[in-house]
């Protein structure tokens, strides 16, 4: 297993399994106290009250102390600190560090100018390995499996990362692929082709309902306003999908609706109460996935 | 002897490099790479020659010079096309072939303006991709692709 998790793609499938299968263990035994005396940096050098939350969580329930920040405002940064003075500097006082930066592959820097184990908490528009693994972990755990499973994406499929390093990620468990998007938001071409070399199938719509009942997995995502410089053209797209109730009519029973969250109007309220609302255990299971990421960077499993 | 010099139009090295078939319009992108602007050497740049076979081709000349394969292989980026001519006491002892580096580290700009290296004292680092006649690089911080090489300036 590399150093860091840094990048989904460092990961072999191997190494996946190896996480997935210790965030199990972690889900049926939440409070475990491996790191104790360990101590855990979480830098948000941008704010993210969710993720942040679940890595301190995670940390704490494996009995690890945690320090860090959840904004620059009152650091050493504002008054113009390199990301590398202030990783050099952490790094001297505790055992890993968890950290998300604006900037894309800041991660990586950190990585290689101090020793300890980093895990990329998310870099600008890049990379956020640990919800492309708690994304797979909860695919496992409601389909059974992860192979053979059909994924039907929704939404921003050009800006949004989420479903880029899932795509990636999914690339070793032989899937089928439906992107539904407006057009001006379609998949990326390297994408695709992507997956053309490695002959995994997919089909392309910008209708909601089309596919709604041949995927096992529907991933919805929300429109960033942060990824339009127009916000003429936000305002055209951000409510382009809604996801209500009544169209879950004919689905499959083993569907499951997940999205990275927080939502904005994407899916209904109603649909919260329907047996294929899986989005609020997704976050939860972000928590166990953590857990399992923390402790085997760490080399307690 | 003097009429390879009229056929080159510009003088003739005793010993040293000479880079010829350059594109013209990448011909400073390659004086950047090298870094020949803080080269104390006689250097002799021609640039928007005629080529028979370019068009417009540029050359570069140093004197008393012999570059590494790996400095050599940076050309690659600007200029796949160009060659290298070793000269020793007026003659072309030898030519070399330009090979393009797997790895490209602190040469390029990533075209990202978000990326880590164009926020920090970071030096750029890059994997080439081939992509028909096109080579771009794959930054090894922000894993975009930059399809047009920028060099870094010194």
């Amino acid at each position: 297993m590399p150093k860091s998790l840094i990048s989904i793609n460092d990961f072999s499938k191997e190494d996946i399994l190896h996480i997935l299968s210790v965030a199990r263990e972690m889900e049926a035994n939440k409070t475990q106290r491996l790191l104790e005396g360990k101590v855990v940096a979480c830098l948000f050098f941008e704010p993210s009250t969710r993720t942040r939350l679940s890595f301190e969580t995670a940390a704490k329930r494996l009995g690890a102390k945690v320090i860090g920040f959840s904004d620059v405002t009152n650091t050493s940064i504002s008054k113009g600190e390199t990301l590398k003075d202030t990783i050099k500097m952490v790094s001297n006082y505790v055992d890993i560090i968890v950290m998300r930066h604006p900037l894309e592959g800041a991660a990586r820097y950190a990585s290689e100018v101090c020793d300890l184990p980093v895990v990329n908490a998310g870099d600008g528009a890049n990379q956020h390995p640990s919800q492309t693994l708690l994304d797979l972990y909860t695919i496992l755990q409601t389909q059974g499996r992860l192979d053979k499973v059909t994924i039907n994406m929704v939404g921003d499929l050009k800006y949004g990362r989420t479903v880029h390093s899932l795509l990636q990620a999914m690339s070793h468990f032989d899937p089928t692929f439906i992107f539904t998007a407006p057009d001006a938001l379609r998949m990326p071409a390297e994408y695709k082709t992507f997956l053309q070399k490695r002959g995994i199938p997919y089909t392309e719509t910008d209708s909601l309902s089309e596919h709604l009942c041949d995927c096992d997995i529907l991933y919805m995502t929300r429109v960033q306003q942060e990824r339009f410089s127009d916000p003429m053209e936000y305002e055209r797209f951000k409510d382009v999908y809604r996801l209500e109730k009544s169209m879950l009519t004919g689905v499959r029973e083993n569907m499951k609706i997940l999205h990275p969250l927080p939502r904005v109007g994407e899916i209904a309220e109603d649909v919260d109460n329907t047996p294929y609302a899986y989005y609020f255990k997704q976050a939860e299971n972000g928590m166990y996935v953590r857990m399992s990421i923390i402790a085997c960077l760490l080399g307690y499993k | 002897m003097s009429e390879r010099n009229t056929q080159l139009k510009v003088s003739a090295i005793k010993d040293g490099t000479v880079l010829d078939h350059i594109p013209a319009g990448r011909l400073f992108q390659v004086v950047d790479i090298l870094d020949l602007s803080h080269c104390s050497n006689p250097v002799t740049i021609g640039v928007n020659l005629e080529s028979k076979s370019q068009g417009r081709k540029g050359i570069i000349k140093i004197a008393d010079r012999f570059f590494e394969d790996e400095e050599l292989s940076r050309i690659a980026l600007a200029a796949p096309e160009a060659t290298v001519n070793i000269i020793k006491d007026y003659q072309v002892v030898s030519k070399k072939k330009i090979e393009l580096p797997a790895e490209v580290v602190g040469i390029a700009k990533c075209s990202n303006p978000m990326c880590v290296t164009n926020n920090q004292d970071v030096p750029t680092r890059f994997t080439t991709v081939v992509e028909g006649e096109k080579v771009k690089l794959l930054c090894h911080y922000c894993e975009k692709t930059t399809e047009e090489f920028v060099p870094l300036r010194h």
